[in-house]
C-alpha cells in the first residue's frame, strides 16, 4: 500500500493533525524539560576549570543549535512553497521564524552571561558570538519583510527568497566572520577542551530534546492560527468544532 | 565591581536568575502570545461565520 | 519587434539609466556629499589622534560606503516602477536578468564609483599611505559592485513598500558584512606589510559569484513584486 505523504501537505489534514499531536509534544517537552535541569544541576559535577558557571551550558548549546537549524527548516520550507506553491510550506516557514528568533536571542543572552565570569567580559567579538548575532538579524529581516507586505501571496514569497539568499549567504559569512576573528587575534580563551563527563552530556542531550519538542509544539500551534486566519473563508474551516461552538 | 564578587559567590543563584530564569520567561511569554494569537484568531473566524449565517437567514 | 541581442540590450539599459541618471543629477551627488560627510563626522567623534584615525580609515570609509550604497538603492528601481516602465519590463521578451544586470551596472557606476574616485581624497583626511589608499581603493572597486548587485535583490523584494528605505538596510547589511570584512581586511594587512593578494581575490571570488547569482534572484524577486 502506498502511503500518500501529500495528504497531509493539504492545510484540511494538517490542521486536525496538528492539534492532536501539540499536547504529546508539549508534555514531553516540559517532562524532558524536568529531567534536563535534574541532571544538569544535581546529577552533573562541577566543573574542574568552571565550577559551577558553565551549567549555563545546559540551555546555551541546546539554543544556539536550534537557532541554527531552525533558520535552514525555514529557509528549506520557504525554498518549497516558492518552487511547489504549497500554502502550508510557506505557512510553516512564516510559524518558524519567531522562535528561531527568539532561540538566537536566547543563546546571544546566556552566551552573554556566561562571557563575564569566564572572559570578564559580557560580550567578546568571538567568530561564534558575532555569527549568531548576525543569524539574529537574518530572521529580524525576515520577520520585517513578511510584515510589512499585506498581501500575504507576496509576502510569503518575497520572504522565502530573502531566506533562501540568506542561508546560501550564512557559510560565507560564518568563515568571513572566523578568518576576521583569527587576523584580529581575538579572544584566546577557547572553550575548556576537558572531556565532558557523562552526566552533562546526558544534560545536554535532554535539554536540547525538550528545546525541540518545545520549538515543535510552538510552531505547529502558531501555524495552526495562521492557517485558521488565512482560510476563514474556506468551507472546512466554518465546519470545525471549535469554530461552531 | 561587587557584581563580580557577589557572582563568584552565589554562581548557582546568578546562572538561575541570569539565564535560566531569563530563557524560560522568555518561553512563557512566546507561549502567552500564541495562546493569545489562537484565541484572537478563533474569536475573528466565529464572528466571519455568524455574519455570514445571519445574511443567509 | 526584433529581438535584440543580449550585449546590445544590455547596453541600451545601461545607458538609459546613465541618461536618466545624469538628467537628476541632485540625487547622485548627495549620495556623495553624505558619503564625505559621514566620513568626516568620525574624526570629530573620536578625537583628531592621527594613529587611532590611520587605524580606524579603513573601517569608517567602508561602513560609510555601505551606507550610502544602501541611500542609494531605493531609488533603484522605483522610479522604473512608478510611472510603469518596470511592467513594461517585465512583459519584454527580452531576458530581464541581463536587464536587470544593466540597471545594476549604472547603478554602480553613478553611486559606486564616484565613491572609490572620492577615496584617495579622504584618505589623506585620515592619513593613510600611498599603499594602503591603492588598496583600498582597490578593494572598494571590487566591492561596491557587489554592495550594488546584493541591494538590488533587497531593493526589488521591498519595491513599494512602506517605509522601503529602513527595511532594505535591514535585509542587505547582514549579507554585505563578508564585503566589508574582506574589504578592511586587506588595507589592515597591507599596513602590517603583509600579502593583500588573499583578501582581494576572495572579494573577487564574491564579485563573481555575485555576478553569476544576483541578476537572476534580482530578476525573480522583481517577478514577485509585480505580480
Amino acid at each position: 500500500m502506498a502511503i500518500n505523504w501529500f495528504k497531509y501537505s493539504a492545510p484540511t489534514t494538517f490542521y486536525p493533525l496538528a492539534g492532536k499531536l501539540i499536547p504529546w509534544f508539549a508534555i514531553s517537552s516540559l517532562i524532558l524539560f524536568a529531567v534536563g535541569l535534574y541532571i544538569g544541576f544535581v546529577v552533573a559535577p562541577a566543573d574542574a576549570q568552571q565550577g559551577e558557571f558553565y551549567r549555563i551550558i545546559f540551555i546555551h548549546v541546546p539554543s544556539s543549535i536550534i537557532s541554527m537549524f531552525l533558520y535552514l527548516i525555514m529557509a528549506a520550507y520557504a525554498a518549497l512553497g516558492l518552487i511547489f506553491n504549497t500554502r502550508l510550506s510557506s505557512m510553516m516557514a512564516s510559524a518558524i521564524a519567531p522562535t528561531g528568533a527568539l532561540f538566537a536571542f536566547i543563546s546571544l543572552w546566556t552566551g552573554a552571561l556566561w562571557g563575564k565570569p569566564m572572559w570578564g567580559a559580557w560580550w567578546v567579538w568571538d567568530a561564534r558570538l558575532t555569527s549568531e548575532l548576525i543569524l539574529l538579524f537574518l530572521y529580524l529581516g525576515f520577520i520585517a519583510l513578511h510584515a510589512s507586505i499585506d498581501d500575504p501571496r507576496r509576502a510569503d514569497r518575497a520572504a522565502a527568497l530573502l531566506a533562501i539568499v540568506g542561508s546560501v549567504n550564512v557559510p560565507i559569512i560564518y568563515f568571513s566572520v572566523k578568518w576576521w576573528n583569527t587576523l584580529h587575534q581575538g579572544s584566546t580563551i577557547k572553550y575548556s577542551g576537558t572531556s565532558m563527563h557523562i552526566a552533562m552530556q546526558q544534560a545536554m542531550f535532554t535539554m536540547l530534546a525538550a528545546c525541540w519538542l518545545y520549538a515543535i509544539a510552538i510552531a505547529l500551534t502558531r501555524v495552526r492560527s495562521i492557517i485558521l486566519e488565512r482560510e476563514r473563508n474556506s468551507k472546512w474551516i466554518t465546519e470545525l468544532a471549535e469554530v461552531k461552538s | 565591581m561587587s557584581l563580580d564578587i557577589w557572582m563568584r559567590e552565589n554562581p548557582l543563584t546568578y546562572i538561575w536568575v541570569g539565564s535560566y530564569a531569563v530563557a524560560f520567561l522568555i518561553f512563557a511569554v512566546e507561549i502567552a502570545m500564541v495562546v493569545h494569537k489562537r484565541k484572537i484568531t478563533l474569536q475573528q473566524v466565529r464572528l466571519m461565520r455568524e455574519a455570514d449565517q445571519s445574511e443567509e437567514d | 519587434m526584433k529581438k535584440l541581442s543580449l550585449i546590445s540590450l544590455f547596453v541600451l539599459v545601461m545607458r538609459r539609466d546613465l541618461v536618466l541618471a545624469m538628467r537628476r543629477r541632485a540625487d547622485v551627488l548627495t549620495t556623495l556629499i553624505f558619503f564625505v560627510m559621514v566620513v568626516s563626522l568620525f574624526p570629530l567623534g573620536v578625537g583628531p589622534e592621527m594613529d587611532m584615525l590611520r587605524k580606524m580609515a579603513p573601517g569608517v570609509l567602508w561602513v560609510a560606503a555601505l551606507l550610502s550604497s544602501m541611500l542609494s538603492l531605493g531609488r533603484l528601481f522605483s522610479a522604473d516602477y512608478l510611472d510603469g516602465t518596470l511592467e513594461q519590463m517585465l512583459l519584454a521578451p527580452q531576458s530581464l536578468s541581463v536587464l536587470v544586470l544593466g540597471k545594476m551596472v549604472s547603478h554602480w557606476m553613478v553611486s559606486g564609483l564616484p565613491l572609490v574616485l572620492l577615496t584617495p581624497v579622504l584618505g589623506l583626511q585620515f592619513d593613510m599611505s600611498a599603499p594602503a589608499i591603492g588598496v583600498l581603493m582597490l578593494g572598494l572597486l571590487l566591492g561596491t559592485p557587489i554592495l550594488s548587485m546584493v541591494g538590488a535583490i533587497g531593493a526589488a523584494l521591498t519595491l513599494g513598500l512602506r517605509g522601503g528605505g529602513v527595511l532594505l538596510s535591514l535585509l542587505v547589511l547582514p549579507l554585505c558584512i563578508p564585503v566589508l570584512i574582506f574589504g578592511t581586511g586587506a588595507v589592515q594587512a597591507v599596513s602590517s606589510g603583509l600579502n593583500v593578494s588573499a583578501h582581494l581575490s576572495l572579494m573577487g571570488a564574491l564579485l563573481v559569484l555575485a555576478l553569476a547569482f544576483t541578476p537572476w534572484v534580482t530578476a525573480q524577486a522583481l517577478r514577485i513584486s509585480m505580480e
